[in-house]
């Protein structure tokens, strides 16, 4: 088939239905602390790996709740483990180990990758 | 012989101002639209944030009034002036009644949810209100779709006819986020296994234990919180309710079937303010509501004298901020009498 140069767009809302959270199930389980965070974004500001890509811890684990997997997948990977965050966190989140249980999930349920 | 009090209104603020006013030896009046006393509580379950009955506030308020208190319900007031210094009334059973002193305490009224017409509320069938929602609770009912099954997930919306400029009310209801936080903590302990989001645009957790049970409903019951506002709501075939809200959060838009949607409805100024305002000749701001002597020292005070107000009348407010301020306007009312 000749290539006419049109493609239809991904479609960018969250199909809260269809999503399957996986991973959250998993990480819930792993650090229940994931029910404190009150997405005040004290962590993202903290954050090294932050100032330098797109990533922010608080998103993370919006993106984890909402079974948005594949983002997921590849925004874990840019979290140094440092625990600066942990420190800054107001709910008393235990992020590093929340981090480590998404990073754990993602290999378990590598179905999506 | 003592001096007379007419209050028009006998919900939390009346009822509390009555008590206070004849125990300084005051005769006093209330007139009711309504068939009974106690106003909105008569209509609500539990209160937040404690979870406590509703009745045990409605029991401690008809238990203080004084035995001859006069209570005239099912009445309206169809005519009312000032004079140099007492205030007539005209009641719609045909009785005149003078009084040295008028206090105003006509609450609200709760939000017409069918003016928010792309909520489908009377449209789809598994679209309720807040009201409607406690009335389920204090039924003792057990929470159902219309189709008859045990929703497996709800979905709670706040801000309904307020912070809305397109429906005429550009101001916060106060007590909606924490009646929404409440709302999904009751059904979490009905139907454990229910998934229950409450969508929000700001959580206006103000007072004391507000922020105790915002956490209570994340960290114990699961409640998900999720800033956006509803846009716009479809009924399925099957009765449920898709939605559309954007995860502001994320910067994402998003999709989800609810089997029930619960809309918060927020305070409007009671119909009666547009009588009273032009019979009483008061001040009201561009919200209804009216306006006191002062903002922040004389909140219980009209610009008319002899005239006063309590509660919501002035604005949206807790049922402890009703009866601080009832009390508040009982003094201020004995004081104006012992001095004129
Ligand atoms: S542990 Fe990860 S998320 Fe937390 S501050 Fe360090 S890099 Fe950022
Ligand atoms: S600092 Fe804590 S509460 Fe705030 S967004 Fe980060 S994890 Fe959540
Ligand atoms: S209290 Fe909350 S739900 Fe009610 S109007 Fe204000 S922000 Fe909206």
């Amino acid at each position: 088939m000749p290539d006419f140069g049109y493609k239809i767009a991904k479609d960018r809302q969250i199909d809260y239905d269809e999503n399957k959270r996986l991973i959250f199930s998993e990480v819930a389980a792993w650090e229940p602390s994931i029910y404190r965070c009150i997405s005040c974004g004290t962590c993202a500001a903290t954050c090294s790996a932050g100032q330098y890509t797109d990533y922010s811890l608080r998103k993370l684990i919006l993106l984890v709740k909402r079974g948005e997997e594949q983002e997921v997948i590849t925004n874990v990977s840019k979290c140094l483990l440092c625990g600066k965050c942990q420190l800054a966190c107001p709910m008393g989140v235990n992020t590093r180990n929340l981090i480590l249980g998404i990073q754990n999930a993602v290999k378990k349920t590598t179905y999506a990758v | 012989m003592s001096k007379t009090v007419l209050i028009i209104g006998g919900g939390v603020a009346g009822l509390e101002a009555s008590g206070v006013l004849s125990k300084l030896g005051y005769t006093i009046t209330i007139v009711e639209a309504s068939d009974r006393i106690g106003g909105k509580l008569n209509r609500w379950a539990n209160l937040f944030p404690t979870q406590r009955p509703a009745e045990e506030v409605l029991n401690y308020l008809k238990f203080q009034l004084d035995p001859n208190t006069s209570i005239i319900t099912n009445t309206k007031i169809d005519d009312i002036s000032l004079g140099k210094t007492q205030v007539s009334a005209t009641l719609s059973n045909g009785n005149c009644i003078q009084a040295d002193a008028v206090l105003v305490s006509t609450g609200f009224e709760f939000f017409d949810a069918r003016k928010k017409e792309e909520y489908g509320y009377k449209i789809y069938e598994n679209v309720i209100t807040s009201v409607d929602l406690e009335q389920i609770f204090k039924d003792g009912k057990e929470l159902k779709t219309s189709q008859g099954k045990t929703p497996k997930r709800i979905g709670i919306i706040h801000c309904v006819g307020s912070r809305d400029e397109k429906v005429g009310n550009t101001y916060c209801s106060k007590v909606c986020c924490v009646t929404g936080v409440k709302q999904a903590i009751e059904i979490k302990e009905r139907i454990p296994s229910c998934e229950v989001f409450n969508f929000y645009m700001d959580l206006r957790m103000f007072d004391r234990h507000f922020e105790d049970i915002y956490k209570k409903a994340q960290v114990e019951h699961h409640v998900q919180f999720i800033r956006g506002r509803l846009s716009e709501a479809f009924e399925n075939p099957d009765g449920s309710v898709m939605i559309k809200v954007e995860d502001t959060l994320l910067g994402k838009p998003m999709k989800m079937n609810l089997d029930l949607v619960v809309l918060m409805v927020g305070f409007v100024p009671s119909s009666s303010s547009v009588f009273l305002k032009k019979g009483l000749q008061l001040e009201t701001g561009n919200d209804g509501f009216f306006t006191p002597a002062d903002e922040h020292y004389k909140t219980v005070c009209s610009n008319q004298k002899g005239v006063f107000f309590a509660g919501a009348c002035t604005g949206p407010k807790t049922i402890e901020n009703t009866i601080t301020e009832a009390r508040a306007a009982a003094l201020e009312i004995a004081t104006y009498l012992n001095q004129n």
